[in-house]
């Protein structure tokens, strides 16, 4: 598989009272043609402050800090300006968030926010592109597209105005298509149909996806690659098959332990102690020490990722077989 | 983790309706909108009954008509004796020491000027649950039983996160010492890790007070974890329900099926045949004649009945059913 994309020590911080805090902290990551890459961790681990890096959308008065190096195919993608910087915010690199509402202009039909998209990217007449529209409409599996295209979007259901979304998200053809849980305000039967398009068209026009969620379930029927982040570092990485037969990282041993299941015999949840602390309180040495049922001495110092077995890796002083 | 429940129910409902006038705003006309269209349950002590469905179903309409934080159109809930819907407001009242709720977002639930200790305070004050120079311990007893530090009385509802304010929330429905609390999706906005420990206290609190809960939520896998037994609504009516072993092992109505298919589940290995419904749910104000399933039911043996006669609840297998056809619905896992 060819890579798409490459992601070096990623940091962003933003100014605290002591000085700068890092939310995202030594992120590295790849992604392939046609692969899915999954991101998972709970609020504030910054898995979505750098989805927003790879866009240069980090809000103020947030920073990609230097020595933080992002490649899109031969692009730096942080050392671009202007007209190189618009080509890839949502021409190579599209985007999905959690709320369709707000993305979409509510006094604008839907059928034309997508036809702007494709003539705001290629040379193409406003019949053209009111066709294309319509026929992106059709590709995300909303009945009756033509008409659909004349709707505004408060017309429309929350799985309807998600599925324009991504219409409008695919309308540029992007290479990478970055979804921030892009399911979790829908209806389980809903989100079932969301994550199916979203499958299909990655298989068919082999775009790699970029996976935000806090949900391990959609994991696991979706993504070929998860990492789990943490306090703003990835501490677990491997493919999705491993990750599940093997959790490794304590943290995402404790993430499993929490979810109910709707197999096996009804036990106790095992939840994992204590809350998320704020980037700005996070522990020295490994930063899931304070909540971690394992930690020994050698927590007090920083682990590297390491590899834990042919197809993943972890950030964490035990053993990887426990 | 689920307790023990035991003996005659704590809260029977028959028949609840829950209609709203239609029409856009200020319109005089329109069909009324029908949240809650004729639902029955019982409710045993020290048990859980789980509502499922997906957004715009009616579930918290039940759970909020129940403690009359709504008003019913028609219908008959006995709580322990009393005829809620006929209570007056002194009655109402004395009513609400023993029925609280739980909400979603308990932020948007607490003042955000009042202290931690003064919120939950305030139901013992209006009951005079006891003597006003005992409140405090009582307090600090109440914040200790859901896990958090006392001293937190004198902090403001914007200190805490998400999962705090959720145990916030629930010591404030327990100050009044309640036998029955609606938990209205009380952990779908929290964390994963957070959502447990909220869960087991529920489990927990439940075990040592002898507490009732009618459980709302959309998550099959939550409820299982909660819930003795489970009904599933689906346009304002009860479409299915049965001991919750029972209903998940094997689910006799579509929407079941398909609803349990949908769950995503941590487990890549058994990728699940997943049934995924055409459409979404209809808007309840203008439900389908018949069946208010059939326009996504995928059902094979769906017919012109299913268009035309409004299937009633009765037992095939484990549960209780609303379809024509339950004999013969696909299992879950075989359909595609």
């Amino acid at each position: 598989m060819s890579r798409v994309l490459e992601v070096e020590n990623l940091r962003v911080t933003f100014p605290g009272a002591g000085g700068r805090v890092a939310a995202v902290d030594g992120v590295s990551f790849g992604l392939s043609r046609g692969e899915t890459l999954a991101l998972v961790g709970e609020s504030g681990c910054g898995k979505s402050l750098t989805s927003l890096s790879l866009l240069r959308l980090v809000p103020a008065p947030g920073r990609i800090e230097p020595g933080s190096t992002i490649r899109l195919g031969d692009a730096d993608v942080l050392a671009l300006e202007g007209e190189a910087l618009r080509d890839i915010r949502g021409r190579r690199i599209g985007m999905i968030f959690q709320d369709p509402m707000t993305s979409l202009d509510p006094v604008f039909r839907v059928g034309d926010q997508i036809a702007e998209g494709i003539r705001a990217h290629f040379p193409v007449s406003k019949r053209e592109a009111r066709d294309r529209a319509v026929a992106l409409l059709r590709e995300v599996g909303i009945p009756d597209p033509a008409a659909r295209a004349d709707a505004f979007p408060h017309q429309l259901s929350g799985g309807m105005r998600q599925r324009v979304m991504i219409a409008i998200a695919l309308a540029a053809e992007p290479e990478i298509l970055i979804a921030d849980e892009p399911t979790t305000a829908l209806d389980v039967t809903v989100q079932a149909q969301i994550l199916e398009v979203l499958d299909r068209l990655r298989a068919e026009r082999g775009m790699a996806v970029l996976l935000i969620t806090h949900d391990l379930g959609i994991v696991a029927g979706r993504a070929d690659r998860v990492a789990v982040m943490y306090a703003g570092q990835i501490v677990e990485e491997a493919t999705t098959t491993a990750l599940f037969a093997r959790p490794s990282h304590p943290y995402t041993q404790g993430l499993f332990g929490s979810i109910p299941r709707l197999d096996g015999p009804v036990e106790r949840l095992h939840p994992i102690p204590g809350t998320v602390p704020s980037p700005a309180a996070w522990p020295s040495g490994c930063r899931f020490r304070p909540r971690c049922p394992h930690a020994f001495e050698p927590c007090v110092r920083e682990p590297a990722l390491r590899a834990v077995g042919p197809e993943q890796g972890m950030r964490c002083w035990l053993e990887g077989e426990r | 983790m689920r307790g023990e429940r035991d003996g005659a129910p704590l809260l029977s409902v028959t028949g609840l309706v829950k209609h709203y006038r239609g029409g856009a705003l200020f319109a005089r006309r329109g069909p009324p909108v029908r949240a809650v269209d004729g639902v029955s349950f019982e409710i045993g002590r020290g048990e859980t009954l789980g509502l499922v469905g997906e957004s715009g179903c009616g579930k918290s309409t039940v759970g909020r008509t129940l403690l009359r934080l709504q008003e019913p159109t028609a219908g008959r809930a006995v709580f322990d004796g009393a005829d809620v819907f006929a209570l007056d407001r002194a009655a109402l009242r004395r009513l609400r020491r023993r029925m609280q709720i739980v909400f979603q977002d308990p932020y948007s639930s607490l003042n955000p000027r009042m202290r931690i200790g003064s919120a939950v305070a305030e139901g013992i004050e209006i009951h005079r649950l006891v003597p006003k120079a005992e409140i405090p311990a009582r307090v600090a007893a109440l914040l200790q039983e859901v896990g958090l530090d006392p001293a937190f009385a004198r902090r403001y509802p914007h200190e805490f996160s998400g999962g705090q304010r959720q145990r916030i929330g629930i010591a404030r429905a327990l100050a009044v010492e309640p036998s029955f609390i609606v938990c209205d999706e009380p952990v779908s906005a929290l964390d994963v890790s957070v959502q447990a420990q909220v869960l087991n206290l529920l489990a927990d609190l439940q075990k040592q007070r002898g507490l009732s809960y009618l459980f709302i939520a959309h998550d099959l896998a939550v409820v299982r974890q909660v819930a003795h037994r489970v009904a599933v609504m689906y346009l304002g009516r009860i479409v299915e329900t049965g001991s919750t072993e029972g209903l998940l092992a094997e689910p006799r109505h579509p929407y079941t099926v398909a609803l349990l298919s949908a769950v995503p589940e941590p487990d890549p290995a058994g990728k699940k045949r997943r049934v995924v419904l055409p459409g979404d749910p209809l808007s309840p104000s203008a439900p389908p004649s018949g069946c208010p399933f059939h326009p996504r039911c995928f059902h094979p043996a769906k017919s012109e009945r299913c268009r035309t006669e409004l299937p009633q609840l009765r037992p095939v297998g484990a549960t209780q059913v609303a379809c024509h056809y339950a004999e013969t619905t696909p299992a879950r896992g075989t359909v595609v």
